[in-house]
């Protein structure tokens, strides 16, 4: 994959910046340019605005993996799973800092940064999100819901690829 | 609209045909439905050719003039067109001449599916049906094409209770069918415990619980319905052609544990035929992995949702059954080249429709259903067949 492929998407992938419709209310993440749920959804092309979410969630289905995806074979058995976010918008990730046989559909976890895979020795690192269980003393402050959008931001009049 | 018939049928075998190439296998199915339709190549009118990834399996690209070349016919300065939309491309390329003869511009067209995958290693190939799914927001972060049916699998157990054993009877059934056709990639048969035993890919999914990566193809000829009787005695017509597209990632879905996509295509097509699931008795259904097949039951509309685990588990989708699902073996055991399963599916159904499916015939074949997902459903297309004599 080429530098630029990862690093345009580095806001979403490090910072989980998602779209919210100003219309309808509804959160998005990845973002996107126009609202799906908005019955005339032409008229949110301009009105979608950039949404931080907080990277609570919890497991609404997993995998253990043992047949990797590339650059991902040092790391089996590994678990992804879908996390419903508490805002809404559902990722898929990996749930890690946990033995696979442990976790559970309504697992509550929190979005972590990490390292994803590498291209091989010499090739790019890329960094994202996953997932490890949320423990009883975390305290976060609520979503912090619409914000200015960090200063790396791609557009979001754009939809990525 | 004119009415469209299915006038030729023709399929290699599918397998790991290693002394075979792309272009040798694209055309013997192509001229066998010729010979079956008894059609001139002079009175065809273009090609449509299903086929998910040449140019990264085989460093390909622009197949469809290449497999017009080697039929003979780069003379004719025929159209030919290459369709794609990931495990669904053969039935893409379907609709494409459906519409073709249906709009009256061509009279004759003939529609091939193509895909040889083990040129490459297998986890390439892995690499590259992991990209019928959404690479940026699924694979990226290392998910695999059977790891995301793997996350739908638990979560239709989770909502409906369906078992690890359950969903191994697909597989075993799957095998059982194959074992008695002689182009399938797999003839042998399995047991509940083999299935569930086999090496784990992504849990709760074994290896044998996911379809194989073959190759082969598989055409069919397509033609007016009205004409349809001076090539053929026994005319098959496409009462309905439909495809419905869905969220290309699973995380988008409203249910992981339906195919939109499929229940709105399947909906479409008997709308236009009017007709009902109950009048299926003879369908072959998307079983990539053995999940998939119990979804495709619930999302045609053939049980209810949650419910096709107990059911398959009756065998009443079994030969003999009043709906007999993937006589041929389906993708699980018959084989998976992408591009050229949703024309292999018609080719086996025209065959069960004509009679002509010898050890594996369902007696009484009349409505038929095909059934082709792409990805994890982003893509689904459903065609209605039957008897026109």
């Amino acid at each position: 994959m080429s530098i630029a492929r990862f690093w345009r998407e580095t806001p979403r992938r490090y910072n989980l910046g998602g779209s919210n419709c100003t219309i309808c209310g509804t959160v998005y993440f990845p973002p996107r340019a126009v609202c799906p749920t908005c019955p005339h959804h032409r008229q949110t092309l301009e009105k979608m605005v950039p949404f931080q979410l907080s990277g609570d969630g919890e497991v609404f289905s997993f995998t253990v993996v043992h047949d990797a995806a590339e650059g991902f074979e040092m790391q089996v058995p590994y678990v992804m799973a879908l996390v419903k976010t508490v805002e809404g918008p559902v990722l898929t990730g990996q749930v890690v800092d946990i033995s696979p046989g442990e976790v559970q559909i309504g697992l509550k976890v929190r979005a972590t940064f990490r390292k994803l895979r590498e291209e091989g020795k010499a090739g790019v690192i890329h960094y994202g999100y996953k997932f490890s269980p949320a423990l009883e003393s975390d305290v976060r402050p609520p979503s912090r819901g619409p914000t200015v959008p960090v200063e790396t931001a791609a557009p979001t009049d754009r939809v990525s690829a | 609209m004119r009415e469209v018939a299915v006038l030729g049928v023709g399929q290699t075998k599918f397998g790991e045909l290693w002394d075979r190439s792309f272009r040798e296998i694209g055309i013997e199915a192509g001229l066998q439905a010729l010979v079956d339709a008894k059609l001139g190549s002079g009175d065809l009118g273009g090609l449509f050719l299903g086929n998910m990834a040449s140019g990264s399996l085989l460093d390909q690209e622009h197949i469809a003039p290449l497999i017009l070349d080697y039929a003979g016919l780069a003379g004719r300065h025929l159209p030919a067109v290459r369709v794609e939309g990931g495990g669904a491309s053969g039935s893409l390329a379907l609709h494409q001449g459906f519409l073709a003869v249906a709009s009256g511009l061509y009279d004759f067209v003939v529609v091939g599916g193509a895909e040889k995958m083990t040129d490459v290693l297998d986890t390439t190939a892995n690499e590259i049906i992991s990209s019928t799914a959404d690479h940026e927001w699924e694979v990226v972060f290392g998910a695999t094409l059977p790891a995301l049916w793997g996350l739908i699998a638990r979560r239709h157990m989770h909502e409906f209770g369906t078992t690890r054993e359950q969903l191994a009877r697909v597989a075993v059934q799957m095998h059982q069918n194959g074992s008695k056709n002689p182009l399938a990639h797999y003839r042998n048969k399995l047991t509940v415990e083999q299935v569930v035993g086999a090496g784990e890919v992504a849990e709760p999914l074994g290896m044998l619980d996911c379809a194989p990566l073959s190759d082969g193809a598989a055409a069919v000829v397509l033609g007016p319905l009205d004409v349809a009787r001076k090539y053929t005695d026994t005319p098959v017509r496409i009462a309905a052609s439909e495809v419905a597209c869905d969220t290309m990632a699973v995380q988008h879905r409203a249910s992981v544990t339906t195919l939109e996509s499929t229940v709105v295509a399947a909906r479409r097509a008997f709308q236009r035929a009017r007709r009902t699931p109950g009048d299926v008795t003879v369908a072959e259904v998307h079983d990539a992995y053995t999940i998939s097949a119990l979804l495709a039951l619930e999302d045609l509309g053939f049980v209810e949702k949650g419910r096709a685990g107990p059911e398959f588990e009756t065998g009443r989708f079994a030969p003999g059954g009043a709906l007999v699902i993937n006589p041929s073996g389906g993708l699980k055991a018959q084989g998976r080249p992408f591009g050229a399963v949703g024309v292999a599916q018609v080719v086996e159904l025209v065959r069960q429709l004509r009679g002509e499916a010898k050890e594996r015939q369902v007696s009484g074949a009349t409505l038929a259903l095909a059934h082709d997902v792409g990805g994890t459903g982003a893509t689904s297309a459903v065609h209605l067949l039957e008897r026109a004599d």
